[in-house]
């Protein structure tokens, strides 16, 4: 990677860091356990790093391969659990009866 | 990287902000977490595109399914109020995740020497990277030690080893730039002693368990929200290091909003983070505040005496708290307000932002009970509301509660938005014993003239109290 490519990516960090500001400015705190759950999940992007890293290894001695296989449990564990536990959490707001059914179960 | 890979990540990280936004409103946030998740599994197709040439498909889909089969089944049976534990735990596993890669590649790169053979910036990778190891380990054990405080298996109350704590936590934290700083150097020559990449992945370790420990259970919701932030920051580093666009957009916007969520708690609690991770409520305050109201007593009371009160009171306001979460009392606390209701009493529930062990933690108990939104109030819209209500029950919180955040300033809470509870004509505390609060502070709420108790297992109270309602 050259300089424009890195100063790039700084780029793109910085303008995420004012998308992750702006969009949880106005949350209900009934919201807030779903919400962390949710991006707790979102972080467990980490994954493809882990993916990544052992992917793109030439002949990957045995102690990088055992550091890649437990980084890539963790990451899924974190992936999966996540979204999964979050989405039994939010099925719980059932939308009062006024409102149309269009939560809930899909 | 491949075109197609870049564009995928753009695809995906478009839906991480999509789902993110749906999250911030009730009625689209099953919608935007299922957007979130199938952005989720865009970014990975992309990755296994990235690698399709690798030698290690057997590693990769074994420690997939290991991660599947670990992964599901506690998310999917874990009881409702065992949650805020399954969070710090899944952030903990994360951030470990992100210490593990930054290993990896410590040990694949030769140190980091291998990152000289490009043409570039190398320097700043190895810093992204070395920030991602320390921020990676503090936050895996950090979560460890919430979690197991969390579920119990460490106690609750602030653990420290007193004024030492601080320089003790600045000699860990500068004991791991240290060993950062000897590994970045040995990037540039040869490459660093491995063991000072252990160095740091210990001290930094040892850093997130002294930060966590003497953290009492009541900041709990803080500090998960803390290290979920900083997780998304270290896998943000880690994204750089890696020069993977999915990782830092998602990464970033986790850290960012984390931060902002921390930030909200904590000023919930009329705290700064700073002062919460600097040590739980200090210890010499609460042996004062304890002993000053060691000669009054509270009244108890019957389920019989609290079931007629409730009878003919017009309004009533549930205060709920971790105990109810302990005891699993939701549905219990939904039934009795059925029969209130029918009785025409209107019944409300107001719900503390801090209440419990994690932010809106009451808000999704009482909604597994099928409370309706509408019921449940937030803070400052019910506060007014206490002064015309003839009971209110608080049902296992205490802290939140405390008269003494409002008018005593030797109260270690003192300045702490609370409950105005006392304003209401009577107050029904359910609790197990007179024990204090995670805090360790003494409650005078306890001890007002309006105030009686009703001693006992939560569940099993509200029961009493409703089968007495219903005989009425």
């Amino acid at each position: 990677m050259d300089y424009t490519g890195f100063l790039a990516n700084i780029a793109i960090l910085v303008l995420s860091g004012f998308i992750g500001f702006a969009v949880i400015s106005k949350v209900p705190n009934t919201l807030h356990t779903p919400l962390m759950s949710g991006t707790n999940a979102i972080h467990g992007i980490v994954v493809l790093g882990a993916l990544v890293v052992l992917g793109t290894a030439h002949n990957p001695s045995i102690p990088l391969q055992i550091i890649s296989f437990v980084a890539i449990v963790f990451g899924t564990v974190n992936v999966i659990g996540g979204f999964v536990v979050t989405d039994r959490m939010l099925a719980m707001f059932k939308t009062r009866p006024t409102s149309g059914a269009t939560d809930g179960k899909n | 990287m491949d075109i197609l890979v870049y564009a995928l990540y753009i695809v995906a990280f478009a839906m991480f902000i999509l789902g993110l936004s749906g999250l911030t409103a009730p009625r689209s946030a099953v919608r935007g977490n299922k957007i979130a998740a199938a952005g989720m599994g865009v970014a990975f197709i992309a990755t296994l595109i990235h690698i399709r040439e690798t030698s290690s498909w057997l590693v990769i889909i074994a420690a997939l399914v290991v991660g599947v089969i670990v992964g599901i089944p506690p998310a999917r049976k874990v009881k409702m109020t065992a949650v805020p534990q399954l969070v710090a735990l899944f952030n903990g596993v994360g951030g470990g995740t992100v210490a593990l890669i930054a290993w990896g590649e410590f040990i694949e790169s030769d140190g980091f020497t291998g990152l000289r053979v490009a043409s570039g910036p190398v320097l700043p990778l190895v810093i992204a990277s070395l920030f991602a190891t320390i921020i990676g380990s503090l936050s895996f054990w950090g979560s460890i030690v919430a979690f197991m405080k969390l579920q119990q298996i460490l106690p609750g109350h602030p653990l420290s080893v007193g004024r030492l704590q601080q320089p003790l936590n600045a000699i860990l934290f500068l004991g791991s730039v240290l060993a950062a700083v000897i590994v970045g150097i040995g990037s540039a020559s040869t490459g660093a002693d491995p063991i000072w990449f252990g160095v740091i992945l210990i001290l930094a370790g040892i850093l997130g368990v002294m930060t966590v420990l003497p953290i009492g259970g009541a900041d709990m919701p803080v500090v998960i929200s803390l290290l979920n932030a900083l997780t998304g920051l270290s896998a943000a580093a880690a994204g750089l290091a890696l020069n993977n666009i999915a990782m830092i957009v998602a990464g970033m916007i986790v850290g960012a909003s984390g931060t902002i969520l921390t930030n909200l708690m904590a000023k919930a609690m009329n705290r700064s983070i700073l002062s919460i991770v600097a040590g739980g409520f200090g210890g010499g305050s609460t042996g004062v505040a304890a002993t000053s109201t060691g000669d009054q007593h509270a009244k108890s009371t019957s389920a019989a005496d609290a079931a007629i009160k409730l009878a003919y009171a017009n309004q009533v306001i549930v205060v709920p708290g971790y105990g109810l979460a302990v005891a699993q009392a939701q549905h219990a606390v939904k039934d009795m307000a059925k029969v209130l209701e029918a009785r025409g009493i209107e019944v409300k529930y107001a719900i503390h932002p801090v209440a419990g062990r994690m932010p809106g933690h009451m808000n999704v108990l009482l909604a597994e009970a099928d409370v309706s939104y509408d019921a449940m109030k937030e803070m400052d819209d019910i506060n007014g509301e206490f002064s015309r209500t003839d009971v209110t029950i608080v049902i296992g919180a205490n802290d939140v509660t405390n008269p003494a955040a409002r008018n005593d300033p030797n109260s270690p809470i003192f300045g702490m938005p609370v409950l105005n509870v006392t304003e209401s004509r009577s107050v029904i505390v359910l609790k197990r014993s007179m024990s204090s609060g995670f805090a360790g502070i003494e409650n005078p709420l306890f001890f007002a003239t309006n105030t009686t108790m009703l001693f006992g297992d939560a569940k099993k109270s509200v029961a009493q109290v409703t089968e007495e309602l219903k005989a009425l």
